[in-house]
């Protein structure tokens, strides 16, 4: 597999399929590891850190952990190569923008990617559409014991998996759920929600990540504590109380839109539809905003010639490095701007 | 966004034209709202909650807690890491330890300052290395804080029957 692949086609987590997909779009769940014997990167010597990122690289490749494994080298690949990874959530920004020998192991489905010499010497992470955690964490914990038979990780007998920064430490696990909550934004009590994970410990971000703006009413709910609650038990409260509680605050702001407010929210939805099919410069956080009113159309019925499937693509394709890929192009400003209404108008027509 | 600021020309809250801008202040912050004529949509604070750092960061830990709590004494500030060279000074500094045997040689500063981020807790329950299972080395932890929690939901359904199971199960947990 080559990483051109990747550009045309969305992974596996965007299949807009899986349980709970009008609400959640996708289950990540990442580990934190070590390998014993080494310094942690914060202190690794540029020739210790070569060093490792071989011999992990090695390692993930002779293993067969995901068919046709990809592995690219970061510190060789271009800016836009590193852009297109962190959109599709297969490296973070951390690691696109670090420097020194480090990578990215990236399945075929996309589902799996492991991160070399991120933070961590490893960060591995599966992503899946939906709510399906058991499933990203039978998946992840089977790969982590691959891993293990040929690496050694460093583990503290208190403090089990020990990592670089002390609020990883532990189970080095963050679960991660994108969920997509337009209903309670219109309504007005999207804090709510905020207010909620605050008290769970949870910590709420946008859709790329730390430090990123929540934009087009996409959230990333994950767990902060690493230390003292075990993988399933995490999980569990996740799978069985927080995620179903957000779901079901975000269905009945859904219903109160669709009782008491049908033709405002018509209203928003034909709107959102009708620039996306006239516009001629449209910038990613527009796109983002009105996709999201989109795909509440969708989920309620209001729209019915447009697949969820198809916004969720566009979600992707609209960002600046997918965009200039399709584009085979380095597009700035107005022209990226004018490439991007023309993709959308192209895409939402043809259907 | 990768991208700046957009030219948006519609209401932050229904993309109809927007026509009326509005300045709350909120937690002494100046923000800046752009809305359309009454909007359908009730306006709550703009992106307040979401795009702050609702992740604590080590560094705002170590400089709020740490930093007033531990008195980082003669002793500590002259333990250096014989490996990796870290210094619980160059620690407070950057977030980040150098390497496993930080863990050990800072423990004592540490565990505060865990107990902080996780929730009170200072030891890892959970997944332990395969090859560290079972070959006497070390014991694979009982998940003691999960057994009573869930204890304590026994009690509270009134399910005796596991109640009385479960406090078994620390009892010989902690007797071993
Ligand atoms: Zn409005
Ligand atoms: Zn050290």
């Amino acid at each position: 597999m080559k990483l051109s692949d990747l550009t045309g086609k969305a992974g596996e987590w965007l299949r807009g399929s899986g349980p709970m997909s009008e609400t959640v779009i996708s289950s990540r769940i990442r580990l934190a590891r070590n390998v014993k014997g080494y310094t942690f990167l914060t202190t690794a010597s540029r020739k210790h850190r070569r060093e490792l990122e071989g011999r992990i690289r090695e390692t993930i490749l002779d293993a067969d952990l995901a068919p046709k494994t990809l592995y690219v080298d970061l510190d060789q690949a271009t800016e836009l190569d590193r852009e297109l990874l962190v959109e599709r959530h297969l490296i973070s920004r951390h690691h696109a923008a670090a420097e020194g020998a480090r990578g990215v192991a990236v399945g075929s489905e996309e589902d799996l990617s492991i991160m070399v010499n991120e933070e961590d010497h490893l960060r591995l992470q599966v992503l899946k559409s939906g709510l399906q955690l058991d499933e990203a964490w039978e998946q992840i914990n089977d790969v982590d014991d691959a891993l293990e038979e040929q690496l050694e990780f460093s583990f503290h007998p208190r403090f089990g998996y020990l990592t670089a920064c002390p609020t990883n430490v532990g189970t080095g696990i963050r679960v991660s759920v994108m969920l997509h909550l337009p209903a309670l934004k219109l309504l007005g009590e999207i804090e709510k929600v905020f207010r909620a994970a605050k008290d769970m410990k949870l910590a709420v971000r946008g859709l790329y990540g730390e430090g990123t703006e929540a934009t087009g009413d996409f959230y990333q709910v994950s767990n902060q504590t690493t230390l003292g609650k075990d993988e399933q038990e995490l999980i569990s409260d996740f799978k069985h109380t927080t995620i179903p509680k957000i779901i079901d605050y975000e269905h009945q702001a859904r219903r109160t839109l669709r009782s008491e407010r049908a033709t405002a929210l018509d209203d928003i939805v034909f709107r959102a539809l009708g620039v996306l099919r006239s516009a001629r410069l449209m910038s990613s956080e527009e796109a983002l905003k009105l996709l999201s009113h989109l795909r509440l159309g969708i989920h309620l019925g209001r729209v019915k010639d447009i697949e969820i499937q198809a916004v969720n693509e566009l979600v992707l394709m609209t960002q600046p490095a997918h965009l200039q890929k399709l584009m085979d192009k380095k597009l700035e400003g107005d022209d990226r701007k004018a490439a991007r209404a023309e993709f959308i108008r192209y895409k939402l027509k043809a259907v | 966004m990768p991208e700046g600021a957009p030219d948006n020309p519609a209401c932050e809250h229904c993309s109809k034209p927007k026509t009326v801008h509005v300045t709350e202040i909120k937690a002494g912050q100046k923000i800046e709202k752009h809305l359309c004529k009454d909007c359908p949509f009730v306006n709550e604070g703009v992106g307040a909650g979401a795009g702050g750092k609702s992740h604590q960061p080590i560094n705002e830990l170590l400089s709020n807690f740490v930093l007033a709590h531990s008195g980082a004494g003669a002793s500590t500030a002259q333990k250096k890491c014989e490996v990796c060279g870290m210094t619980w000074a160059k620690f407070k500094q950057g977030g980040l330890l150098g390497c496993e045997n930080d863990y050990s040689l800072f423990e004592e500063q540490l565990t505060p300052l865990l107990k902080r981020a996780h929730e009170g807790s200072t030891h890892h329950t959970g997944k332990v290395p395969t090859r560290r299972r079972g070959d006497g080395a070390v014991r694979k932890r009982p998940n003691m804080n999960r057994l009573r929690r869930e204890l304590t939901r026994a009690v509270e359904a009134e399910d005796y029957e596991a109640a009385a199971r479960l406090r078994d199960q620390i009892a010989e947990t902690e007797g071993n």
